[in-house]
């Protein structure tokens, strides 16, 4: 027994270098910097070798992208088309009934020095009602009539070309409130409420979108818990050998990663598939309608920005996921 | 390396798998933990490999309280100790080599001194020509040197193997256990836990006998300083 610790105790002099022991601050980072790309190469690794299932999540989260994309390019596409609707655009300045022509001569004057204010041409009542009486079916109702009803209108436009809605309607406002004037109407109010529309869907689809992006972190959560699960007895054995929770997650949050960057490669095809199918029947309609428009597809910078998303969707469903499942995997 | 005052491990609902077990495993010791099954070898193991937590006493390795050890800090106590278990605890979906240079990878190393160091690893188990292999394809006494290879391949102060000859026929045990020697005189404090007499009175080394979770016998005892 003695014999024994005296050999003991000469061992423990013998110099013996461990585990970061001499290798400096620098080694560790370096190795840290090298595990990266072997962690996020061997996840991909991973999801090559599988590439049925890796495929079918990628395209189930490439249509949850691509779903709020299109409308996405479908909203700009509307906007684009409907630009420029709302320059150039008229006010008509309806007089009040009964005015005598010394009347409305007047009322004109007073327009005329409305501020911002150019009359284009003024229509008189028999104008007014020759027009409506070369429209089919009116002729036998008018005929009924025994004194002309239609007031006269005064069109009006902006001085400063490019008046914006807001613009248009102080102007309007202002041409009211003449006297000798019953009521003015900017004629493209249906231009201000298609606008309004527009809005209302652009917001509609970032809500869309939300949801949608939800859901891209539910499939990739859902896929990598899985796979987690699957992987338990090697979690383990890298627990018992000294693997902290980040070097284990690592591979699981690339994997993440690579999913949502697979689908939003896929939700940038299939948009442009979409556009590509779309682009003559469009460009004919525009042309039927003697306009150069045409179909806008996807840019550079939706395509960043779906591949981004994706891939960083892809990150959180995955950490969400991990974090939970890892912790609950110990060595027994 | 090893000190235990007093531990007790109970587990939830059970009688007390380990009650009022002292023991001291100074460094650089070699040293064989037996009793029969159900007697808290496992237990013991599992204590010092911090997969289960002291309920009372005190543990400490290397004068680490393993009591208030924060659990952020488990991995970095298992990487000063290495771990041979009894089923190799091998991953079969990758070779050889990128089996025994877990430890290292795990650990930050980088490429280069890996590959350096999983080698010297693997040829002092006697394994070099099969880095390339994957385990399933080696032999039970071959899995078990892979498994020898990582348990010692980040040179850890101290190495546990829980019944690593478990399986195997004498000839083989013989060979496991010389290599345990063999890391024991290059310094690395070494604790096998063993039900295996006929190795026990081959390898005339220290014994900590268990019996229904107490020391029963502990040719340590009274060496601790």
């Amino acid at each position: 027994m003695i014999v024994r610790r005296k050999r003991t105790r000469s061992q423990r002099g013998e110099p013996r270098r461990g585990p970061g022991r001499g290798r400096g601050w620098a080694a560790p980072l370096l190795g840290w910097l090298e595990e990266h790309p072997r962690a996020a190469l061997a996840s991909l690794g991973r999801l090559w070798r599988n590439p049925g299932s890796t495929l079918m999540t990628a395209l189930v989260i490439a249509i949850a992208l691509a779903l709020p994309g299109a409308l996405w390019i479908l909203l700009t596409n509307t906007q684009a088309a409907s630009e420029g609707w709302d320059s150039g655009a008229a006010i008509s300045v309806y007089l009040e009934a009964d005015l005598n022509e010394q009347a409305v001569a007047e009322v004109e004057q007073a327009l005329a020095g409305i501020d911002g204010a150019t009359l284009v041409r003024t229509i008189s009542d028999d104008e007014a009602l020759a027009e409506f009486r070369e429209m089919a079916g009116f002729d036998a109702a008018l005929a009924e009539l025994t004194d002309n009803p239609l007031p006269y209108v005064v069109v009006v436009e902006p001085t400063a070309t490019g008046a914006g809605a807001t613009e248009l309607g102080d102007l309007a406002d202002r041409l009211a409130g003449v006297t000798g004037v019953d009521r003015a109407q900017v004629d493209l109010e249906w231009v201000q409420r298609l606008h309004a529309l527009l809005a209302l869907i652009e917001r509609g689809i970032l809500l869309l979108a939300a949801l949608l992006g939800a859901g891209v972190l539910l499939i990739v959560g859902n896929t990598i818990r899985l796979d987690v699960l699957n992987r338990r007895s090697e979690i383990e054995v890298i627990k018992l050998i000294g693997g902290t929770d980040a070097f284990i997650q690592r591979p699981f949050l690339y994997g993440g990663f690579w999913y949502g960057l697979a689908g939003g490669i896929g939700a940038c095809g299939l948009l442009i598939l979409l556009t590509a199918l779309l682009a003559t029947p469009t460009a004919e309609l525009a042309e039927a309608y003697g306009s150069g428009f045409r179909l806008q597809g996807l840019g550079a910078r939706e395509a960043a920005f779906l591949l981004l998303g994706g891939g960083l969707l892809g990150l959180i469903g995955a950490r969400l996921a991990v974090g939970r499942h890892l912790r609950a995997i110990e060595p027994a | 390396m090893i000190r235990f005052d007093h531990v007790s491990k109970r587990y939830p609902g059970q009688r007390d798998a380990l009650c009022d077990v002292s023991m001291h495993l100074p460094a650089g010791e070699l040293a064989f933990l037996t009793g029969h099954s159900g007697a808290g070898k496992s237990t013991l193991l599992k204590l010092i490999a911090l997969i289960e937590r002291v309920t009372r006493g005190t543990a400490l390795i290397d004068n680490v309280n393993l009591a208030t050890l924060r659990r952020q800090r488990i991995p970095w106590l298992r990487r000063q100790m290495g771990i041979v278990f009894q089923n190799h605890q091998l991953l079969y979906d990758r070779s050889v080599f990128d089996n025994v240079a877990l430890p290292l990878v795990v650990a930050g190393y980088r490429s280069t001194e890996l590959g350096r160091r999983v080698r010297a690893a693997l040829k002092k188990v006697g394994l070099l020509e099969r880095e390339r292999a994957m385990p399933i394809t080696l032999s039970g006494g071959e899995q078990q040197r892979v498994g020898i290879a990582r348990a010692v391949v980040h040179r850890p102060k101290l190495l546990l193997a829980d019944e690593p000859t478990g399986n195997l026929d004498p000839e083989l045990s013989a060979e496991i256990m010389e290599l345990f020697v063999q890391f024991h005189q290059v310094g690395t404090t070494v604790l096998v836990a063993t039900h295996d007499i006929a190795l026990l009175k081959r390898f005339r080394y220290p014994v900590i006998a268990l019996a229904g979770g107490r020391v029963a016998h502990d040719d340590l005892a009274g060496e601790s300083a």
